[in-house]
């Protein structure tokens, strides 16, 4: 079963002058599968991807999540499906600077409640070795370089042990160095783990990493 | 409040009515277009005449204690001196249940009344005024030309020193002796367990007994008007007050929501529900309350202690007066209450709104 399937998805912003984000996309991801969305400036790519992670609501279309019909969902219902399926890394890390790397791992896992406190620790703390930052999990956001808070962000995606990770330009502020490290991870994640990954990118050597391309262009998918 | 309660009569029963009586010829012709002018009135005995039934009637009213007191003027002749005073013929095991005179001797009883039937006692600043001691004796002259020596049984000492210095009692029987008037008495003081319902009871009596019944709430109308007044001030400021500090609690949490717009996102997109999100400032909002509250307290409690301490000596007074202060722990709970209520819908307004951020609008306009 695949893990997530668009069928004619759409999206549009209503208005004075109506603006259309995203128009009959058919997407499917399957497990394992490592997928990435390119298209100009202004093309549609982060609006499609918050449509595929349940963040926007499509004005037209399905939606299925690991085979799961999400239109008319609710916003706790959709909450809920991001929080257990679905992990997240956007172009700015997004952490909280006021929790130290640890407890951001941690935050999904705290709302999940599955596990019980020192559990949580000792998996955020795993996630965080993993990614090469076993020395910095409890600084501050702030006191991390750009590659290691988007490791952390990484290590945050992971914490409910997600089928689906989308990422949004995920090496867009990072430099060579880190970019060729983060897309590693990602690779590595997709092969080895089997997370299906999403990811919007400018990079054409990020882009050589996926297994598959899709073209966006106004809106459209066009291959 | 209380103070007012416990020390007053709580209801009077005095020998007058509250309508004139109307006159012969009125009461035979209420229709009648003739008024005679300047009737002369028929000279009465004053009194409430048959006092004994209308106290067994009061009496049987249940919850309730009433004595016979037949007031009038007297003078002490002692020592080639003479002092006006107030004689009261009292019935000291009734008296004892309806006034606090018994709590404020300080020689003697009033028991001693009934054992000694010429016996009357007086205001300890009197006897100083006089120079009288304990057991000694005083001719008493009534209006009317009785002359009668008395013996000093017990004295007194309220603190109210017009009161220590005029007020007087003896037995009942002997001041009805004393003033002409047998068998009448022209006061039933009256208290009830339930102070609350004087004004009933009042009503009730003046209905079945006729004479004019006054409850401590009708004789204090002045004061508790006052009261009410004061309520209403009070509540108005301590209302004013609350709305202030709950627009300060409200602007605080609207900029913390503002700042945290971000955060908020981030949490929403992780999966977290606007429960969760109106859960955390809420939360925030009452521990400024609850903290609020307990500085509060604590200075309101430190406040209280001051005027407490601040002593008055009123003008006819002899003793110290403190301002009366409630200690009651009702009003903190209640103020605690109120501000940590406050505390919360102010907080909730802003929360509610903070929960509502679209973390996708955040993203869109971050990337
Ligand atoms: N709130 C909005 N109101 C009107 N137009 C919007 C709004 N949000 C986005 N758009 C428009 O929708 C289109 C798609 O935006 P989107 O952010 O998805 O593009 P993108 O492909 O991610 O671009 P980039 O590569 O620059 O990140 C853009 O033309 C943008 O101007
Ligand atoms: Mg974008």
């Amino acid at each position: 079963m695949s893990v997530l399937v668009a069928e004619k998805l759409g999206r549009t912003l209503d208005g004075e002058v109506p603006v259309t984000l995203v128009q009959d996309a058919d997407v499917t991801i399957e497990r394992g599968e490592f997928v990435v969305i390119r298209g100009p400036s202004g093309s549609g790519k982060s609006s499609l991807l918050y449509l595929l992670g349940l963040l926007d609501k499509p004005t037209s279309g399905r939606l299925l999540i690991d085979g799961k019909d999400t239109v008319g969902f609710d916003d706790d219902e959709r909450a809920d499906v991001r929080l257990r399926k679905i992990g997240f890394v956007f172009q700015f890390h997004f952490l909280l600077g006021e929790f130290s790397a640890l407890d951001n791992v941690r935050m999904p896992m705290r709302k999940l409640g599955q596990l019980g406190e020192s559990a949580q620790v000792e998996r955020a703390q795993a996630l965080l070795d993993s990614l090469g930052l076993a020395d910095q999990a409890h600084k501050r956001p702030s006191q991390l370089s750009g590659g290691q808070r988007q490791r952390v962000a990484i290590a945050r995606a992971l914490a409910n042990d997600p089928l689906l990770i989308l990422a949004d330009e995920p090496t867009g502020a990072l430099d060579t160095k880190s970019s060729e490290n983060v897309r590693l991870i990602l690779r590595e994640l997709a092969s080895r783990e089997g997370r299906s990954i999403v990811a919007v990118t400018h990079d054409p050597g990020f882009a050589s990493a996926a297994d598959r391309q899709v073209q966006i262009v106004d809106g459209k998918i066009v291959a | 409040m209380r103070r007012l309660v416990d020390t007053s009569p709580h209801i009077t029963i005095r020998d007058q009515y509250r309508n004139i009586p109307k006159q012969a010829a009125e009461q035979l012709y209420p229709q009648g277009a003739i008024a005679l002018r300047g009737v002369k009135p028929k000279t009465e005995l004053r009194g409430i005449r048959q006092y004994r039934k209308h106290l067994s009637a009061i009496e049987a009213l249940g919850g309730i204690r009433a004595a016979p007191i037949l007031a009038g003027q007297a003078i002490f002749s002692f020592a080639g001196r003479n002092e006006a005073v107030s004689l009261s013929g009292i019935v000291p095991s009734k008296m004892r249940d309806v006034s606090a005179i018994d709590e404020d001797m300080v020689a003697g009883s009033l028991d001693a009344l009934d054992v000694d039937t010429n016996g009357i006692v007086i205001g300890r600043a009197l006897a100083k005024k006089l120079s009288l001691r304990m057991g000694e004796n005083i001719i008493v002259v009534s209006p009317s030309g009785n002359v009668r020596p008395m013996r000093i049984v017990g004295l007194f000492e309220t603190g109210n020193s017009n009161y220590d210095e005029t007020q007087t009692f003896a037995n009942l029987t002997r001041v009805q002796a004393l003033l002409n008037r047998p068998n009448v008495a022209n006061t039933i003081v009256v208290k009830l367990d339930d102070a609350t319902r004087a004004r009933e009871v009042a009503a009730t009596i003046e209905a079945t007994i006729g004479y004019k019944s006054v409850s401590w709430q009708e004789a204090s109308k002045d004061l508790l008007d006052t009261l009410v007044v004061r309520n209403v001030i009070m509540y108005s400021v301590v209302g004013a007050i609350l709305l202030v500090a709950c627009f300060g609690i409200y602007n605080i949490i609207s900029t913390v929501v503002l700042e945290k717009t971000r955060d908020i996102a981030i949490l929403k997109s992780m999966g977290f529900h606007s429960a969760d999100i109106r859960r955390i400032f809420v939360t925030e909002g009452a521990i400024m309350g609850i903290s609020g509250s307990l500085l509060g307290l604590g200075l309101g409690l430190l406040m209280m202690r001051a005027i407490a301490a601040v002593e008055i000596r009123p003008p006819g007074y002899t003793g110290v007066v403190h301002l009366p202060v409630y200690w009651g722990f009702d009003q903190f709970l209640i103020a605690a209450g109120f501000a940590v209520g406050s505390a919360v819908i102010a907080a909730w307004l802003p929360a509610r709104k903070g929960s509502r951020v679209q973390p996708v609008d955040i993203l869109r306009g971050a990337t």
